[in-house]
């Protein structure tokens, strides 16, 4: 058999096109939804345990300057001073497109934010926040999977393609029963579709290796989408994303998601993942290293939204990490593992400009053990004020399947405005 | 033909794959041939031996700063306002890191002790170190041939002494400079903090990363038993157990020229007194009242024979060697083992061979992309001559060498790595590879040495329909068979 067809033409078309018999089992049923929703929702994963009161520093805290130290930002205002966003809170000053979005009101701010998990293990800590239970490895699933089996997009289509992690891998939030399809940019050319038609049906008797083919052909093939329309190359400019397990950062892979994100067939719900906020020596405060990660997820973000265009006004974009660190500096002019962290809720269907937080304060009494911020909103009540408010999914859904025993977080039902159908 | 299904196994489950011919010459005693490679010492090979030590490198980066440094005074003086650029250094990890990778594979690829090499991977993974953070870049490859090979032949606490105190490990968990609030140095600070303001600002306190990480991800695991308090003992046990050389320690140097600070050689263990937390402390509810360095090393005795660090151990052995989800019946017999020999790891790894559940003809495993890349140029007998190409694949699959992001090292949880995307990359790599080997090869022969009995009819049906070498070569590294061991 000799090569069909050029690269160039969407592998989608060209599947569906051709009525092979080795192709029949392989054509996925349908490729993306259709989906019924116009709401976009972004999950941003920060692993490593963002520091909270370097993010968004409470500095009318009468406390603060005195138990951040070395570490407390100069008040807004000052040279390199923090972004005031109310009496109360002020941004990092490297934080500063989401400084503009608040001012712009899509921009909520969550404080003493924590998930039901207490112990200080990074990666049990990450579980958890995924898990959607109040155990490490209380579920093999993530919480955003088991969503997507009762959003209304789901009803009547197949979900296969309603998410996309954009990664090599699924993070497990995105993992379970519902397929969910994977994309990264490729450095490597295409294997020719003759081969893929052969794989597939080497597959045939093993379904563990073919759905993940189906799904892998079928998210190429919206990403190839919206490379042409946005006349970018998709395999261009994106060496960094498969350097590690976990992709280092945001940046190779947002203008991507933003341009298959903003297709009316493309997929409503993304999640992306950025490391490096595990910062035991050398922090830094209004300049280093916190200051620059910081700095990168802002523009990233920003980016995310100038390549989403128009769907833009449907988006809530979350960011969340697995818990937060030390009121007090270490040692090491860094800080330890904590507990309540900050989050945010950007996008233009955001009920924005806000900060949201029972405060507790950061007198030594205050704290968590005596060392951390203490929490006073459990995270879960905001994804399931997300999921109810932006993506429709059902309270009792929410939960009986998505956060089991979760009664007492309950959730925030004023973070989202209404999305208008486009 | 070739391969029967026990030899298989122990190739490509046990080791890192059958490389041509390997099925033959095993057949008569896979099982003796595992147990052999796990029995006695070995001498580090000449390919690692000719690699630079961590001192070396430590120095080299040092020099590198240094003369970075110069340079730029250099050009202030001459009102060059031009900033020179980050590469001296850089070119000292890369040329560090090419260097380790491209004899991690040679080591790798050529062995006929594959699975000798599989449990040094193995041990490197669990005492992860990663070279995203830059300090520790050039060292990072160092910890395995300098910390993992020299100890398999003994007892787990050996392993743990030597990876938690080699430089890479304590630098990469900010150890370094950890330092006890009423150590000699506290005390220092403090007499001076009344006369300069950055003696005020200068905080005196421990880093607990180290500490935590040996409980949670070295030793007992985070379900094995202890509190965030005995984390914070733990660290305060630490304390003083650095690099020499002043890497990471600047500040503290220039505060504490007065301390009395052992500065060590360059780039190796040092135990700094002038830091070290004094007094007893209470660690799981035991009482060390040791001083300077034997606390640390009671500690870390204590916790190599511990029942949770067995099991933990156990675990991990039983996930890498029978499935994601181990029998618990094969956990508490490798544990068992453990506990009974002492941690003598040639004793814990035969246990690993005998347990029964890791001889089932079902492959269980899904491959890493590590472990498929290793196979695939196992198989083909293949490894190309410049070290970037060696590192390619790692890193377009995802998993780049000395890389895992963060001290739990890779998973061993197929979930990890099996996202659509991340097979169709392994597919994309195949169809490159083989265009790249397919001269003169036959597909089918290569397929049968490397999987004996476990290929399956419908595998050998489309490598044989195959339109060409290359493309036979490609259906065949995909297959479900190489995937999985």
């Amino acid at each position: 058999m000799s090569k069909l067809i050029s690269s160039s033409v969407p592998r989608r078309e060209f599947l569906c096109a051709t009525g092979m018999a080795a192709m029949a089992s392989f054509i996925p049923r349908m490729s993306f939804a259709y989906a019924q929703t116009d709401a976009r929702f972004v999950f941003i994963i920060l692993r490593g345990a963002l520091d909270g009161l370097a993010a968004v520093a409470p500095y009318g805290d009468g406390n603060y300057q005195r138990v951040r130290g070395a570490l407390a930002l100069p008040a807004p205002g000052a040279t390199n001073g923090a972004l005031k966003l109310d009496g109360l809170f002020a941004l990092n000053p490297a934080l500063k497109n989401l400084h503009a979005y608040y001012q712009a009101k899509e921009l909520l701010v969550l404080h003493a934010v924590a998930s039901p998990y207490r112990e200080r293990s990074h990666f049990d800590g990450q579980d958890l926040l995924e898990n959607g239970t109040t155990a490490p490895h209380g579920s093999l699933d993530g919480w955003l999977n088991r969503a997507l089996l009762s959003m209304p997009a789901a009803s009547k289509q197949s979900t296969e393609q309603l998410a996309v992690a954009f990664a090599q891998n699924l993070p497990l939030v995105l993992r379970g029963e519902q397929k969910v399809g994977s994309w990264a940019p490729s450095k490597l050319p295409d294997t020719d579709d003759d081969t893929l038609q052969r794989i597939a049906a080497l597959y045939s008797s093993d379904e563990y290796f073919l759905s993940r083919l189906q799904t892998a052909v079928s998210t190429d093939a919206i990403a190839s989408e919206g490379a042409s329309e946005g006349g970018m190359n998709m395999t261009g400019n994106m060496n960094a994303v498969g350097q590690g397990q976990r992709n280092n950062s945001l940046a190779p892979v947002v203008t991507a998601a933003g341009k298959m994100l903003k297709q009316d067939d493309g997929p409503r719900i993304a999640v992306m993942e950025a490391s490096g906020w595990d910062t035991h020596a050398n922090q830094g405060a209004e300049q280093g290293q916190l200051f620059t990660r910081l700095e990168g997820l802002d523009k990233a973000i920003d980016t995310l939204r100038v390549a989403m265009g128009d769907v833009w006004k449907n988006t809530v974009v979350m960011v969340a990490t697995e818990f937060g660190r030390t009121v007090a500096s270490n040692g090491t002019r860094g800080t330890d593992h904590g507990t309540a962290t900050c989050a945010f809720l950007v996008g233009g269907a955001v009920n924005g400009g806000k900060v949201i937080a029972d405060w507790p304060g950061l007198a030594s009494s205050n704290l968590y053990q005596g060392r951390d911020l203490q929490p006073t909103l459990d995270l879960r009540s905001v994804f399931k004020g997300v999921l109810a408010t932006h993506m429709g999914v059902s309270e009792s859904v929410l939960e009986n399947k998505v956060f089991a025993n979760s009664q007492a977080a309950k959730p925030m039902l004023e973070l989202v405005r209404k999305v208008s159908a486009s | 033909m070739p391969g029967s299904t026990e030899a298989v196994i122990a190739a490509n489950r046990f080791g890192l794959g059958a490389r041509p011919g390997e099925l033959q010459n095993i057949q008569a005693d896979p099982r003796g041939w595992l147990k052999t490679q796990v029995q006695g010492v070995r001498a580090l090979p000449e390919v690692l031996k000719a690699l630079p030590s961590s001192p070396q490198l430590f120095q080299e980066q040092v020099q590198a700063l240094r003369e970075r440094r110069e340079a730029q005074q250099a050009a202030a003086s001459a009102g060059d306002a031009s900033k020179p650029t980050a590469t001296v250094r850089r070119r000292v990890i890369q040329e560090a890191y090419l260097a380790q990778v491209a004899a991690r594979y040679q080591m790798a690829v050529r062995s006929n002790e594959s699975f000798r090499e599989r449990l040094v991977h193995f041990w490197t993974n669990h005492f992860a170190v990663s070279m995203d953070k830059i300090v520790v870049a050039a060292i990072a490859g160092t910890l395995e041939n300098e910390a993992i090979r020299p100890n398999l032949h003994l007892s787990f606490f050996d392993l743990l002494l030597a990876a938690d105190s080699h430089p890479a490990m304590i630098l990469y968990l900010d150890n370094q400079a950890s330092m006890g609030p009423n150590s000699q140095l506290a005390q220092w600070v403090k007499r001076r903090a009344s006369q300069s303001e950055a003696g005020q600002r200068r905080k005196v306190d421990i880093n607990e990363n180290l500490a935590r990480e040996i409980l949670e991800l070295h030793t007992l695991g985070v379900n094995g038993g202890y509190t965030q308090a005995d984390v914070t003992a733990f660290a305060r046990v630490l304390t003083g157990w650095s690099v020499g050389g002043g890497q990471g320690l600047a500040n503290v140097a220039r505060l504490a020229n007065a301390a009395r600070l052992e500065r060590g050689e360059p780039g190796e263990f040092v135990f700094r007194e002038a830091l070290h937390e004094p007094g007893a402390q209470t660690l799981l509810g035991k009482h060390y009242d040791e001083s300077g360095i034997s606390q640390p090393r009671a500690v870390l005795k204590d916790l190599a024979g511990h029942p949770s660090t067995a099991r933990f151990i156990a675990t991990k052995l039983a996930r890498h060697f029978i499935a994601d989800e181990p029998p618990a019946a094969a956990v508490a017999r490798i544990a068992k083992v453990f506990l009974d020999s002492d941690g003598h790891l040639p004793t814990v790894h035969a246990a690993v061979v005998d347990c029964a559940e890791a001889w089932t003809p079902a492959q269980s495993k899904f491959k890493t992309p590590h472990e498929f890349v290793v196979s695939t140029l196992r198989a083909l007998d293949y490894l190309p001559d410049r070290p970037a190409q060696v590192l390619q694949p790692f890193e377009l699959l995802g998993q780049r060498p000395y890389s895992p992001g963060s001290p739990a090292g890779w998973d061993d949880i197929a979930g990890r790595w099996d996202g659509s995307d991340a097979l169709m990359k392994r597919i994309e790599w195949a169809t490159q590879v083989a265009q790249r080997v397919s001269e003169r090869k036959s597909p089918l022969q290569l397929a049968e040495l490397s999987l004996g009995d476990v290929l399956s009819e419908h595998t050998r049906m489309a490598i044989s329909g195959a339109a060409d070498a290359a493309q036979g070569i490609t259906l065949w590294l995909v297959s479900p068979e190489f995937q999985r061991r």
